[in-house]
């Protein structure tokens, strides 16, 4: 009895520290989430008026380029897969992976080869683990990247983009990232970056409107070459502050559940612990009473 | 030009909205040198420079911003400047943009040729330029 009193306390002890860690990480997911969610809404303005005008462009010149234009046959796709460095994050990482996956089967049975790009050390991880070949990989800012991270993932897929085919190219890039729709709701997304995938924001011209006609200064081809980059970069730059955001979430949540589980574990060891004491004291006064009403008889037969 | 007729202009950076309201007129400096842009005018879009742009707003007053690159958007009367980098003139000291300046310049000079120092570079003649004109008016 005495070794099983000891052992419910050793647990509840470890317990409650691993309860002091799961709240200090919740409250630290907390703190930083704040921080997060505002990077990820004050980096959407860019975005948006980025992909009016390039979808202005697109939809107003008919120039051959290869932000627009997409082959008649994609070959070879590039996949960006964004996910945590660490894990604590509940299914974070987990359903971007997945994501990822349908999106390869898809492409795959449509007999497109894959190739892998990994942000995150999970993803990483995966991959390594079931021996898929990564092309390039990135790690240790998941949950706070900076735009010259995003510069220089969106580099590397516009190099390759930009590749011939048959020098290992690829002919789209497509992009999964966690898009953080609430505090409480986080989805995995997968969308095409690259050819353009037409059109956000442009409403279609009504009944007698007239298209505005754009002045290109110096012309199409310069102005277009200066929005390829900018446009890979600022939608890689978002998908990196959305999934950012999104882990933090999903890190607080986890780690709050994980809490809460502690905390009941902890009652429960508790209730079981003053039990056993209990039965300990019990027993011992039986023991003495015992004793004592032996010892009490054996005086009364003298 | 139409009474009452006037811009809505957006100064949008990679990281923030830098500027946001109406404005009189907005000038900045393209590929191919400096265009105002007034009310009514035509659809453009143009690649920026790094470079000072200008905007008079509605109240009279002047907002110089430095942008380093990007480019600017124009119809119907809105009016969108799009750079990665872009910060309002007092917001920047014009002590440390010159030292930036002289910093990538150097590096620059000894045969670094890459991204980092052109942004650098391009950032700091941004910044210097917005400073000087802000400090002319």
């Amino acid at each position: 009895m005495a070794s099983s009193l000891r052992e419910l306390r050793q647990r509840r002890k470890s317990v409650a520290s691993t309860q002091k860690i799961t709240r200090a990480m919740e409250l630290i997911a907390a703190s930083r989430i704040i921080k997060a969610h505002r990077a990820a809404e004050q980096g959407e303005p860019f975005i948006t008026e980025l992909i009016r005008a390039v979808s202005a462009v697109a939809t107003y010149s008919n120039d051959e380029h290869p932000l627009t234009s997409s082959p008649e046959k994609v070959r070879r796709v590039a996949m960006l897969v964004i996910t945590s460095d660490r894990g604590m994050n509940g299914a974070y990482s987990a359903n971007a992976i997945k994501t990822a996956t349908r999106l390869r089967e898809r492409l795959e049975r449509e007999g497109v080869e894959v190739v892998r790009y990994a942000v995150g050390r999970k993803a990483i991880a995966y991959m390594n683990f079931r021996a898929q070949p990564i092309r390039r990989h990135w790690e240790g800012f998941s949950d706070s990247p900076t735009f010259a991270h995003a510069q220089e993932i969106a580099d590397a897929l516009i190099a390759d983009f930009m590749t011939p085919y048959d020098d290992g190219g690829v002919d789209a890039i497509y992009g999964i990232y966690t898009r953080m729709e609430s505090m409480l709701t986080q989805t995995p997304r997968a969308r095409r970056l690259l050819p353009l995938e037409i059109v956000e924001g442009v409403h279609e011209p009504g009944e007698g409107e007239i298209l505005p006609l754009y002045e290109f200064e110096p012309d199409p081809e310069t102005v277009l070459d200066a929005l390829l980059p900018m446009y890979v970069r600022s939608r890689v730059w978002f998908y990196l502050l959305q999934s950012a955001a999104s882990q933090l979430a999903s890190q607080q949540r986890a780690m709050k559940s994980a809490t809460d589980n502690a905390k009941q574990l902890i009652e429960r060891l508790t209730r079981e612990a003053n039990q056993a004491r209990q039965a300990e004291i019990t027993q011992e006064i039986s023991e003495i009473v015992g004793g004592a009403s032996a010892l009490a008889d054996a005086a009364a037969q003298d | 030009m139409a009474e009452g007729d006037v811009l809505f202009v957006d100064v949008v950076a990679a990281d923030r909205r830098v500027w946001e309201g109406e404005a009189l007129s907005v000038i900045v400096r393209t590929m191919e040198g400096d265009i105002g842009i007034l009310p009514n005018h035509e659809p453009v879009l143009a690649v920026l420079v790094p470079s000072a742009a200008e905007v008079l707003t509605r109240d009279g007053k002047r907002e110089v911003i430095a942008v380093d690159g990007g480019f600017i958007a124009v119809s119907d009367n809105r009016v969108s400047v799009l750079s990665q980098y872009a910060r309002l003139a007092h917001e920047i000291s014009l002590n440390e943009a010159e030292h930036e300046l002289r910093e990538a310049q150097k590096l620059r000079n000894e045969g670094d040729n890459s991204d980092a120092t052109r942004q650098h570079h391009d950032r700091a003649v941004a910044q210097l330029a917005a400073a000087k004109k802000a400090d002319s008016a």
